[in-house]
């Protein structure tokens, strides 16, 4: 193995990790970090590629993600803690009922 | 030669040390504990960027995700209370078919994109990656070829700071 498939393999660990995380944590600013972690395993893969193939499009796609996950968290602490002030817990399957 | 052998270790290192990392937040109680592992991985990622010659990426690497949201993630955890129930008890019941469901994920992303899947893609350029990398060019590249991109990312954080501001103020009026 070279070192590009490497590092792939290791942002695949990273986005397997993170899914896992994502479904087995209870509490939601967990979860919300396990997605992070996800984010990161795309981006080194992505910045695998861009070493590999010299190309820019990776490496600015990396940089949109910084801003996606930057909104993302904005949009995200909020509602967590509103949530968290109304129902005085983190444990996801208690908004069970927010389902459509 | 020391300097590549030198420079491969810590590309491992990194890679390695990140890797236990996020192993550690699925497994640690606290949401402060999993919030330093996260910083962690991030920080060691930062290194391997750094380590591939894309030092632009590194440094917002650290400046945006362990600077801005970690530290704005370590200070919601410090606000909220100790005694939640999910602070106890970790996992949810959806363990085993969660790590199943895991463990498939990795095997079908290895087989897409493993060893089979990047024989296809093109070596390493010659172009050296700190020329194409370098901050000069890729703001060049940035602003002449991806110029639309920048200016819709600056749309989407516009419209997560009204969204972030209408969730506070919806919270204030309720209950005011």
């Amino acid at each position: 193995m070279d070192r590009t498939q490497i590092l792939v393999a290791v942002s695949m660990a990273l986005f397997a990790l993170g899914l896992v995380g994502v479904v087995v944590r209870r509490n939601l600013l967990v979860m919300l970090m396990c997605m992070e972690l996800m984010l990161n395993g795309v981006n080194l893969s992505l910045v695998a590629f861009a070493q590999q193939t010299g190309a820019a499009a990776p490496a600015v796609l990396v940089f949109l993600i910084f801003v996606v996950a930057a909104a993302e968290i904005g949009i995200a602490i909020p509602i967590v803690l509103l949530l968290a002030r109304r129902r005085r817990t983190l444990v996801a399957s208690t908004y069970a009922d927010l389902k459509g | 030669m020391i300097e590549s052998v030198l420079e491969s270790v810590l590309l491992y290192g990194f890679a390695f040390v990140g890797l236990i990392a996020g192993a550690a937040m699925l497994v640690l109680r606290h949401p402060m504990r999993v919030a330093l592992a996260l910083s962690y991985a991030m920080i060691c990622l930062g290194g391997v960027y750094g380590l591939l010659g894309v030092h632009v990426i590194a440094v917002f690497q650290i400046l945006i995700y362990v600077s801005a949201v970690m530290v704005f993630m370590v200070y919601v955890i410090m606000l909220l209370d100790v005694r939640d129930p999910s602070f106890t008890r970790r996992f949810s019941h959806l363990v085993i078919p969660g790590a199943v469901a895991g463990v498939l994920l990795f095997l079908a992303l290895e087989r897409a994109l493993g060893p089979a899947g990047t024989a296809t893609m093109p070596a390493t350029v010659s172009m050296t990656t700190s020329d194409a990398f370098s901050m000069k060019a890729f703001s060049v590249a940035f602003l002449d070829e991806y110029w639309l991109y920048f200016e819709l990312t600056s749309v989407l954080l516009v419209a997560a700071v009204v969204a972030a501001v209408a969730v506070i103020r919806a919270d204030g009026s309720k209950r005011g």
